[in-house]
């Protein structure tokens, strides 16, 4: 009977195989091959040669990279693409630990008192990461802009405005504000595992407040950290829409490099060439990251 | 007594960091001037003038259809699925529930740009149906993992005392199962819905240019103009997710209050 009520999964397995990996394939096809004016699919690796030369046909001198790379302009441009990504992603990454630890510390004190009742301060870090990215990417332009509250504000102090959007600055907050809940919720689920008795039996033995965070509590909530890190630098790696709307279509990093070959200037080719570079990018690091990771993939993947 | 106070203002004003913006978006939706930072009063205008927009209520028709649809669909298929799972031996349903995570560990930006490209492939025209078909593609996984932990927690005998009572495997499932695993798949239901409405990246790259969902049109028209109509579609949205959302919790916790309960009670 069993061996019976095993063929339900077959419909599922086909689905996936259709719907999961052979699309996966396909971006792996077509990083490899491109159509003839006949409409015939040829093998060519001119997608990986575009990424690597400068003689893209995107109007990509506009997004000032130039002077970030004055020494060198031989470097191609989608290198710097990639290299920014990265700088941009790892910077938020740890602007989002450094923020969210305290928080997830002083949250996992919290669980701790109120093991019993239900949780709301949770809940209230919870709701944000179920928001639409869209939306809360949004919501930072009424506030960023050149004549936005909070320029209105500074002007009011009779401070300039200052010019947030379409920079780093704009880019990175935009990520930080997307991706800090991703930070907090994995390292207070760990940090609240840990037994108090070890914290305890860290005071008997003699250590101060500090010596028993940095020997004991730290060291025991690196594994949520490490999942933190990979769930906040996954995203910020991928993310299109956070420099394409607080970027103006000035600011280039590789998910809207991607998203414009496809969508904009329909070459196949390169954005599959340049999508098969960014996922070893992110199979990569997360190779790298899980390995410390034991058993905690329960890290908010629900409210 | 610092230490107390230094971290309740640390709390507070990451809560304000979370908070603000969309409190901003919010209260702005309600602003009887056109700026998206100058108070001029208060108005429901916007949301009058959402129900004229011809444009939005199409998509809100497309976000509807295909939330709901793609709900159906994925949890009626996780059901099956879980159910074949449970039969299976331990080793080959891992490999299956790893294959299920692929999808959701997979960025969304290449999940997306991966439909697409299989669309392409296979001469499907993007519209309706491709749309519908990577929702369901994207939910399913979400919804397996809403409805096996219910069925791991059944008793694995009652399905065979009820083949063994003379109930057919059919019957077995429709009998004793299905009313057995209900509230996961209500939870699996609602989650996918969610999902499905709150979904930007994914219809972006499977919709094509005829048809949009509501979080298509909000990206279009933030990016032509300042138009506060965005902000009264974001409420209306951020607002339905977050109390689908609140629902689930609800769900859930009162389960697990339920399964508290019970354990008290044969402890007792």
């Amino acid at each position: 009977m069993r061996l019976r009520l095993n063929r339900l999964t077959w419909p599922y397995l086909a689905w996936m195989l259709l719907f999961t990996l052979v699309p996966l394939l396909l971006v792996a096809f077509y990083a490899f091959t491109a159509y003839d004016e006949s409409g015939k699919l040829f093998f060519t690796l001119q997608g990986f040669r575009n990424v690597i030369s400068m003689k893209d046909t995107v109007a990509l001198s506009a997004f000032g990279l130039k002077q970030l790379f004055s020494l060198d302009l031989q470097v191609p441009i989608y290198v710097n693409v990639l290299a920014k990504s990265l700088e941009i992603a790892l910077l938020s990454t740890l602007i989002c630990l450094l923020l969210g630890y305290p928080a997830a510390y002083i949250l996992a004190e919290h669980s701790r008192r109120n093991r019993n009742g239900n949780n709301l301060l949770l809940m209230l870090f919870v709701i944000p990461m179920w928001m639409n990215a869209l939306l809360r990417t949004y919501a930072w332009l009424a506030l960023l802009e050149p004549r936005g509250i909070i320029n209105n504000f500074l002007g009011q102090l009779g401070l300039g405005p200052v010019q947030f959007l379409y920079n780093d600055f704009g880019i990175g907050l935009g990520m930080v504000y997307n991706y800090l809940p991703f930070m907090i919720l994995p390292i207070h689920s760990i940090l609240v595992k840990i037994s108090p008795s070890l914290i305890e039996a860290s005071e008997d033995l003699g250590a101060n407040r500090m010596q028993t965070f940095s020997r004991v509590t730290m060291p025991l909530s690196l594994p949520g950290v490490m999942s933190g890190v990979n769930m906040v630098f996954m995203p910020a790696m991928t993310t299109f829409l956070i420099p394409d709307l607080l970027g103006g279509g000035r600011y280039l990093l590789i998910g809207n490099a991607i998203e414009r070959q496809y969508m904009v200037s329909r070459d196949m080719t390169t954005g599959s060439a340049l999508s098969i570079i960014l996922l070893v990018f992110v199979l990569a690091s997360m190779k790298f990251l899980t390995r410390y990771e034991k058993e905690n993939n329960e890290g908010g993947m629900l409210l | 007594m610092i230490r107390k106070w230094l971290k309740n203002g640390y709390m507070t004003l990451i809560f304000l960091f979370l908070y603000a913006p969309v409190a901003v978006l919010i209260i702005f939706s309600f602003n009887a001037s056109k700026s998206r930072s100058v108070w001029g009063g208060f108005t429901l205008d916007w949301y009058r003038k959402l129900l004229e927009n011809d444009e939005i209520l199409s998509a809100l028709r497309v976000t509807l259809i295909v939330a709901l649809a793609s709900a159906l669909i994925a949890t009626f298929v996780a059901t099956i699925t879980c159910i074949g799972l449970d039969a299976m031996r331990r080793r080959p349903r891992t490999v299956i529930m790893n294959i299920s995570y692929i999808p959701i560990i997979n960025p969304d930006l290449v999940t997306g740009i991966s439909l697409m490209l299989l669309f392409f492939f296979i001469r499907m025209k993007t519209g309706f149906a491709t749309l519908l078909l990577a929702h369901i593609a994207f939910n399913i996984p979400y919804a397996i993992l809403s409805i096996a932990p219910k069925l791991r927690q059944l008793d694995r005998n009652i399905f065979e005392a009820a083949l063994d009572l003379g109930c057919r495997p059919a019957q077995a499932i429709r009998k004793v199962i299905l009313p057995e695993i209900r509230p996961g798949i209500v939870t699996a239901l609602i989650l996918t819905f969610t999902l499905s409405i709150d979904d930007f990246v994914i219809s972006y790259f499977t919709a094509g240019s005829q048809i949009s969902t509501l979080a298509i049109t909000i990206y279009s028209m933030a990016r032509k103009s300042v138009n506060p109509q965005i902000n009264a579609l974001s409420t209306l949205l951020f607002v339905s997710v977050l109390t689908l959302l609140l629902i689930i919790n609800a769900r859930s916790s009162r389960e697990a209050g339920n399964a508290k309960k019970t354990a008290r009670k044969t402890n007792a």
